[in-house]
């Protein structure tokens, strides 16, 4: 059976690569375009993996990491955070809402699929 | 595993362009509104779309594009936490720096090197990143574009320097400058064009004739090297154009350019290219999916009861063809709403062009929108982007008067310029109206007569004065716009939107403004069309182009004599256009009043068409006749008609155009008696 991911991200380009390079790692693949719509996707959903962009409307992503880990569904699924490197502020606050990793923009496939592999189980 | 990314390009350009956009329109209403406090929403969302810009491009590999977006976050960043103040300047820099973007995408999206703008705003971002108040920047004509170039220290200059023919008699040495140049830093390259020196026996020796291209390293920031030629730059031809390293902007920028016209350009000139492809949210196309499905169960109902058909099967047949009916036209609407985009997104644009003249020429000008959620169709969205800049310039340069004249003619010390947008009565409307100085009725009627457009002898209503700025080679000269305060390529936009299959007319009252309304179809697709009989030839005529229908009275139809034949309408003689002599077509109906006459209108005049019945009005599918079979004259293209039949859509400029050739009556004519026929409301 295929590992289900989220992909959260404001920016159509970014969501659709990073859907692209998971669904090409075998992953099916569903997407949302913050915070607020991610939670809402992720109601009866199994899902294996969430990769979050932080700097996003109506709910960043540090909020939506906080409430997906106060969810029993999503409590013990790997987080991974999309970031940049001027945001190591950013990335502690992360870690503390519940970040299981990060990736570094710009976004590079390979980098993403390292960690990937890393978070999983 | 390789993973390409590369298919991902051409949607990262489009939603580049879209933040772009977005944090253009975000600006202008911080600037809008200087006041106020700021927003902090306003500042996230601006941060936001430079942010995804910088993510997208570093993924890429648009280097200069990435550098660029980080430091100009880095400022927002500031900005935002409120280490330094959102003010006037740093605005008015956030607005350039949405020009720079868009050419940095622009090159990237070409594979082109980018122009030197982005380097030389990236040292005023750093400026403007410190704390206290930043200073605005002065446009003088030397510094047309940014000073301050650096790279690591060091930069390279191309300079032309073409001093001024009476550089001597003036008492400069051109020479001066030279050693000057040297003095800042390592001059690599001078070399003289002798190409203007004349023969020996014609050289006046006080005259300069020649000119210098000249390459400098130097350390010295670019206003240093400009300044070198402050007092020589009268009459003179001076461009300094910083040589980046890495093979950084080749781009020429004369020191003459004014910052805003040169930005305006810029912008309008990416605009056209992205028509390729259409964005369309994943609703639209489950919808047209969730459709299509339907369609086939229809499809198949239908298959299923013809092949089992009974006579008294025949109402279920009816219904199930009822219901492909249905699913059709559904389809055809979904498929056609696919091609709509809201009007928003040209209007969007325009605000900013009213800003920069506004800021260049010292109005206050305000901008008011209404209906920019009302969708038109992608084609004829994208044509509109020429004239309504055109429009939207004019009513701000022209238009709108400055301040003191304003005040001293009672109205409200700043402009306003309303964009409305709505639908009506199957068009698509787009009014530009200004509440500026209006137009100068006596002075068009002069320069119109100057023109050779008028003998001067005519007597012409208000409305038809003002549709002579219609008229190509109304506004030639330079100074057109000077007094009469509009008519700057006003054919042009004519042109443009009749292009598109609308219509451009105009209401102005002196010292009150101007409005121009623009009617379009809702798609270029598709036309409503009344269908027209002439003989055994049906033709299409576009609902759009017609007034009324009359069947006239033996006393309405009359000869003018050389003139051919006029029908009168109420008060108005109106030229006769016999659409069977047009095409050559045989029609058993000579005299007009058996038959029947649409009235028809063209740049505000009114024609009779005579045809031999009306028959239904319906929507056609419009297919081009050129790449099908050859251009019709009168025949904007063709459509096939229920029956199989292959039927022409009449165009009616080309029907006057036509008719003027064939039968020399006085339709069309530019000159003379023009019939009195009113303009529509």
């Amino acid at each position: 059976m295929p590992k289900k991911a989220l992909v959260v991200d404001d920016s159509v380009t970014m969501r659709q690569m990073v859907s692209f390079t998971l669904r090409e790692a075998n992953f099916e693949v569903l997407e949302a375009e913050n915070g607020q719509d991610a939670l809402k996707k992720i109601e009866g959903q199994a899902l294996d993996l969430i990769v979050t962009d932080l700097n996003m409307p109506v709910m960043d992503g540090i909020t939506f990491i906080r409430q997906a880990r106060a969810l029993p569904a999503t409590k013990y699924v790997p987080i991974l955070m999309l970031t940049t490197e001027s945001q190591t502020g950013k990335k502690m606050e992360g870690k503390a809402a519940g970040a299981t990793g990060w990736i570094v923009k710009p976004f590079d496939p390979p980098k993403l699929l390292t960690v990937v592999a890393k978070v999983l189980p | 595993m390789k993973i390409d990314l590369s298919r991902f390009r051409q949607t990262f350009f489009q939603e580049a362009a879209d933040h772009v956009n977005n944090m253009e329109t975000a600006l202008l209403t911080l600037d809008a509104a200087p006041d106020e406090p700021v927003n902090p929403e306003v500042l996230n969302l601006i941060f936001r779309a430079v942010h995804s810009i910088k993510g997208g491009s570093g993924t890429f590999a648009f280097d200069d594009l990435t550098r660029f977006t980080h430091r100009l976050e880095e400022l927002l960043d500031r900005m935002r936490q409120g280490k330094v103040e959102a003010s006037h300047p740093r605005v008015q820099l956030l607005l350039r720096a949405c020009d720079v973007q868009r050419g940095l995408l622009a090159a990237a999206e070409a594979g082109t090197p980018p122009g030197p703008e982005a380097e030389q705003l990236l040292e005023k971002l750093a400026v403007a990143q410190r704390d206290g108040e930043f200073a605005s920047e002065p446009a003088p004509r030397m510094r047309a574009h940014d000073p301050q170039v650096k790279f690591g220290g060091r930069s390279t200059y191309a300079i032309h320097f073409r001093p001024s023919p009476a550089i001597f008699r003036e008492g400069m040495d051109p020479l001066l400058a030279l050693r000057d140049l040297a003095d800042l830093g390592t001059l690599e390259e001078v070399a003289a064009d002798l190409s203007r020196l004349p023969e020996l026996a014609e050289l006046q020796p006080d005259t300069c004739y020649l000119s210098w291209n000249i390459r400098l390293t130097t350390e010295r920031e670019l206003s240093e090297v400009e300044s070198v030629f402050a007092f020589i730059e009268d009459g003179a031809e001076i461009t300094i154009e910083a040589q980046a390293p890495r093979g950084l902007g080749k781009q020429q920028q004369s020191a003459a350019n004014k910052p805003a016209t040169a930005s305006a350009q810029r912008r309008e000139g990416p605009h056209r290219r992205d028509s390729a492809s259409i964005r369309v949210s994943t609703e639209k196309v489950d919808q047209l999916i969730n459709l299509v499905g339907e369609l086939v169960i229809a499809q198949s109902m239908t298959v299923e009861i013809a092949d089992h058909f009974t006579p008294a099967r025949l109402p279920e047949l009816r219904a199930a063809l009822g219901e492909v009916g249905r699913n059709t036209r559904e389809l055809q609407e979904r498929v056609m709403a696919v091609r709509m985009l809201p009007v928003g997104t040209i209007f969007a644009r325009l605000p900013r062009i009213v800003h920069d003249i506004a800021e260049s020429s010292g109005k206050s000008i305000r901008v008011e929108m209404t209906g920019e959620e009302t969708e038109l169709d992608k084609g004829v969205l994208e044509g509109m982007m020429d004239p309504l800049t055109h429009l939207i310039r004019n009513s701000a340069d022209h238009g709108i008067e400055g301040g003191a004249q304003r005040l001293a003619a009672g109205k409200p010390e700043g402009g306003v310029i309303r964009l409305q947008a709505r639908h009506e009565g199957g068009n698509f409307i787009i009014e530009v109206s200004d509440d500026g100085r209006g137009l100068d009725l006596a002075r068009i009627r002069s320069k119109a007569i100057e023109r050779g457009l008028l003998t001067g002898s005519e007597e012409l209503s208000r409305e038809e004065i003002q549709a002579l700025i219609f008229q190509p080679g109304f506004s030639t000269a330079e100074k057109a716009t000077e007094v009469s305060g509009r008519g700057v390529g006003m054919d042009v936009v004519r042109k443009n939107v009749e292009a598109l299959g609308g219509i451009v007319s105009l209401k102005s009252r002196e010292g009150q403004g101007t409005t121009v309304i623009i009617r379009l179809p809702l798609t270029l697709a598709v036309l409503d069309g009344q269908l027209v009989r002439v003989g055994n030839q049906i033709y299409v005529l576009p609902l759009v182009s017609i007034v009324e229908s009359i069947q006239p009275t033996r006393q309405q139809v009359s000869a003018v004599a050389g003139q051919g034949e006029v029908v009168v309408v109420r008060t108005d003689p109106l030229p006769l256009l016999r659409l069977h002599q047009l095409f050559g077509v045989p029609s058993e109906i000579t005299d007009a009043w058996r038959g029947l006459v649409a009235v028809i209108e063209h740049e505000t005049r009114r024609f009779a068409l005579l045809v031999d019945e009306l028959l239904s009005q319906q929507q056609v599918v419009i297919k081009n006749l050129q790449t099908n079979f050859r251009k019709v004259e009168g025949a904007m293209g063709a459509t096939i008609l229920g029956d199989g039949r292959v039927s022409l859509i009449l165009d009616v400029a080309g029907l006057v155009e036509r008719s003027r050739r064939i039968t020399g009556g006085f339709c069309g004519k530019p000159r003379g008696p023009l019939p009195a026929g009113m303009p529509a409301p």
